[in-house]
């Protein structure tokens, strides 16, 4: 039978395609990793980095990494969540609404130059925030607003309109139902969102060149103390992050083993945003779990 | 309640980022910033590392960006110092009478080729033909049989800038492929096959190989006496005379030690060691 | 004298209450967003508008001329401003890495959702959700050490220009466009699956002729995602494409986008003066041309739903 015939070979293809799929994506990750990892280590994760010697490390531009990654996440999420529920369930089928779609569609397709360059003039000069982790979550805010929104806004809107409507029935409002039963619901879908935006994120560089800046001074990771200048926990010193080192030892780097520094912080940011993904994929099940009460 | 609490949480970080930002007083520290030229910004890191280790307490942020961005920002006084490879007169829009000139190094800049040319000298005038694209083969300079790539620097680039008035003699290069950053100039010469570019000294390693030009070899001792023409300060810029950690920063920049065991080491050559000189106006005074 | 129940029925619920606080925390946040938009639309605007305003470059000579050389003026005194080379390669490698990416991306995402979404789930979801975290800077550096090298020994010239890019591109919105696309497919409600099977349709009619349809908004929107990626991706691009900014002969010359000389420029002028000025203009181009891109898609996913 015909419609049969092309089923067995549409199903073919698929299977090729995805195949073809795991192998461009299995052959970059070895790649990155084979390159790399032969040069990681305990001492090459915790020593700070040497500008002309070599045995330089990137502990502190791991540490700033994660901890821009959650300055930038912590302003960002709530925004995202506020505006994404506004537009599934508050917003109307008018101009304004498709207009603000747009805005958003057009900052999602800004280049990250200009996001950083942005970032650069106004909270780094006007702001007088200079360059520190706080400008560079700020910047990178900017950048992963409209990713999250969308993709809030779309896990909302898959949620089956008879959840809204048992909601409303038992007397809530439409906004409690949206946050206890609609969010929960949508929560993987969600959270798949946000760890996207968070590998974003994490393997950003052009954004925070000007913005959190491309020097990682020497923290004391003994004074917790956020107004200490050398305090890890201070948002306003400067920080060089993963992503940006990689580029800058590339571009300009003159310590001698700068290629293996690069292979093996590649390797580093790959393998830190593979134990980010599962870690969240781990919570996002629990999390579901514990919210719909299904476990 | 989940969001009450990041809410809150979000608040508090506003907080002690505005707390910080009134607080950032000599009790916690005193820090300036640098930002410009990458090709001078390894330098100024490393010696502010040093800084840092022997003055606890007092911080060095250097940032690359370019000399553009360097003398736009001290310009406006965003910064405490900015870094250029260019007097600040050579470039547009920059009112120099503002800022004050600090010569902290020399840089030689030579012409690299990839290795597998077997070509050890070229002449000015083939330099000039090669780079204004009158020169399209190797073969016409006595190589083998394969077309010239010309990897050029950014249009602005202070390499550029030195690279065209002292090698080409003033006259400005053929329209090619460029690259902003000098890893990534000697990353593609050293991976095509008849690739040519130009690099300061403090760059070059072994996948790329350096021709001399006029027979004169691009070596720190010529360039101190500028046998090797193809050079140039790198400048660090204050506006008006600095004061507190800049000028304690410039000094230690400026000293000795500094000079004679940072700076050579990294592959710039120190002020000191300069026979001699070369004003804005490209007069040259034989000092030694 | 003072009636509880009076007061109680008159006064606004709890349910009101919260209503309305949530109304205006979503309100705010969306705001906030806008805010963003509207202040990058002005901040670059008025930088870039400033060459045709105040260094005066015509508009059409910036769009139709292919000599880029900012710093300096030509006879009639204004900036050499033609950006029609890295108008031409921004279009062409995104036009290209989005025409290899979406029958990939689609057909992985079918496979993730229809065939076998076990292991799609498993197996395909992290790997792809992996790869939006590789930074760009190493997409860069394998396109410098494996497709430039592929490409000059499969092709011949120096490896760079826009065959390298698009490559390059091609691999790096793979990921997002898949992972949307997947979000898309999910999204089509079960029973439209469960009717056309019912009616007795193959599993390839019912994705083609259903699941296909029904996402096709879903699905543009993934495109233009990955499309607004590639066209304003500038770390990557600039690294493989060669940055010559002359009008591309063939795929494999050496050429430019804009993103590429945005990058590369930026450092390198002074705030204000006309080569800078100029480099906002293609800033200014890159945003116009995501609006229209975006409008575009806007009226294809309108006209594509049922």
């Amino acid at each position: 039978m015909n419609s049969k015939k092309w089923n067995t070979v549409a199903t073919g293809i698929l299977y090729f395609i995805a195949g073809v799929m795991i192998l461009i994506l299995a052959f970059l990750l070895i790649f990155i990793l084979w390159n790399g990892l032969p040069h990681v280590s305990w001492h090459f994760l915790t020593t700070p980095a040497r500008s002309f010697q070599t045995g330089g490390g990137i502990g502190i531009q791991l540490f700033n990494s994660f901890y821009l990654l959650f300055l930038a996440m912590l302003i960002s999420i709530p925004i995202s969540i506020g505006a994404g529920i506004y537009l599934s369930e508050y917003a109307k089928q008018n101009w304004l609404t498709s207009l603000i779609r747009t805005s958003i569609d057009i900052l999602s397709s800004l280049p990250s130059i200009v996001v950083g360059l942005f970032g650069f003039l106004v909270f780094s000069i006007q702001a007088g925030l200079g360059f520190s982790i706080l400008s560079g979550a700020l910047a990178l805010t900017v950048f992963n607003l409209p990713l999250l929104t969308r993709n809030v806004e779309e896990s909302l809107n898959s949620i089956s309109e008879s959840q809204r409507e048992a909601g409303l029935a038992l007397g809530l409002s439409k906004w409690e139902t949206v946050l206890r039963i609609i969010i929960p619901e949508a929560l993987p879908g969600i959270v798949t969102g946000m760890i996207l935006g968070a590998g974003r994120v994490f393997g950003e560089a052009a954004a925070l060149i000007y913005t959190a800046g491309q020097s990682a001074p020497a923290l004391d990771f003994t004074n917790w103390n956020p107004f200490y200048i050398a305090s890890p926990l201070n948002p306003l010193r400067p920080a060089e992050t993963l992503a940006v080192h990689i580029w800058k030892i590339n571009s300009e780097g003159i310590m001698p083993d700068a290629a293996q520094v690069s292979a093996g912080a590649s390797a580093v940011l790959i393998i830190a945003v593979l134990i980010f993904n599962f870690g969240a994929r781990f919570i996002s099940a629990r999390v579901y779990g514990k919210m719909t009460g299904t476990k | 309640m989940l969001k009450k609490r990041i809410l809150m949480l979000l608040g508090l970080f506003i907080l002690v980022g505005t707390l910080t930002a009134c607080q950032s007083g000599s009790n916690n520290g005193r820090s300036i910033t640098a930002v410009g030229s990458s090709a001078l910004q390894p330098l100024v890191e490393a010696v502010g590392e040093n800084y840092t280790s022997a003055h606890s307490g007092n911080f060095i942020n250097v940032q690359g960006g370019g000399t553009g961005t360097g003398l736009s920002q001290i310009q406006e006084g965003a910064v405490d110092i900015g870094n250029s490879d260019l007097y600040a007169e050579q470039k547009k829009g920059i009112n120099a009478k503002k800022l004050v000139d600090h010569k902290v190094a020399v840089v030689g800049i030579t012409p690299v080729i990839n290795k597998q040319l077997a070509i050890k000298n070229l002449t000015k005038k083939q330099l000039i033909g090669i780079f204004t694209g009158d020169i399209t083969n190797w073969q016409q300079v006595g190589g083998p049989d394969r077309t010239i790539v010309v990897i050029n620097r950014a249009q602005g680039s202070g390499t550029r800038s030195t690279f065209e008035r002292w090698a080409l003699n003033g006259q400005s290069s053929l329209q090619a492929q460029e690259q902003d950053s000098t890893g990534m100039v000697r990353q593609i010469v050293s991976s095509t096959p008849g690739a040519i570019s130009y690099m300061a000294f403090a760059y070059v390693d072994k996948t790329i190989k350096t021709v001399s030009v006029d027979n004169i070899q691009p070596t720190n001792k010529n360039v101190e006496t500028n046998r090797w023409p193809i050079w140039s300060y790198e400048h660090m810029y204050t506006r008006g005379q600095p004061k507190g950690l800049t000028k304690d920063f410039i000094d230690y920049m400026m000293s000795d030690s500094v000079q004679e065991k940072v700076v050579g080491k990294l592959g710039y050559i120190p002020m000191s060691q300069m026979k001699t000189t070369r004003t804005l106006n490209d007069e040259l005074h034989i000092t030694k | 004298m003072h009636d509880d129940i009076k007061d109680s029925l008159l006064k606004k619920s709890r349910a009101t209450r919260s209503e309305q606080r949530g109304r205006i925390i979503s309100l705010t946040c969306t705001a906030i967003i806008v805010l963003i938009v509207v202040s990058i639309f002005y901040f670059v605007a008025s930088k870039g508008l400033a060459t045709f305003f105040s260094n005066k470059v015509n508009v059409w000579d910036f769009l139709s001329k292919s000599i880029w050389n900012p710093g300096s003026t030509d006879s009639h005194g204004s900036p050499q401003a033609g950006a029609l080379p890295m108008i031409i390669g921004s279009f062409g490698v995104t036009l290209l890495s989005a025409i290899i990416a979406t029958p990939f991306a689609i057909a992985t995402a079918i496979f993730m959702t229809e065939i076998s979404p076990n292991k799609g789930y498993k197996i395909l979801q992290p790997v792809t959700e992996l790869l939006v975290g590789i930074p760009s800077v190493v997409y860069g550096f394998i396109g410098l050490s494996v497709v430039v090298p592929f490409v000059r020994h499969t092709f011949g010239g120096t490896g760079f220009g826009i065959l390298a890019g698009t490559f390059v591109l091609f691999v790096m919105i793979l990921p997002t466009v898949t992972s949307m696309s997947v979000d898309a497919l999910r999204a089509v409600p079960r029973y439209y699956r469960e009717a056309s099977l019912a009616l007795g349709a193959t599993r390839w009619q019912t994705i083609y002729k259903v699941v296909l349809r029904s996402a096709t908004p879903g699905l543009a929107t993934a495109v233009i995602f990955g499309m607004s990626r590639a066209f304003g991706e500038a770390l990557a691009v600039q690294m493989v494409i060669g940055n010559a900014v002359l009008l591309p002969h063939n795929l494999i010359s050496p050429a430019s986008t804009l993103t590429s000389v945005l990058t590369m420029g930026m450092g390198n002028t002074v705030m204000g003066s006309a080569a800078n000025n100029a480099l906002w203009s293609l800033a200014l181009l890159l945003l116009l041309m995501s609006l229209v891109f975006n409008l575009l898609i806007n009226k294809i996913a309108k006209r594509g739903r049922i």
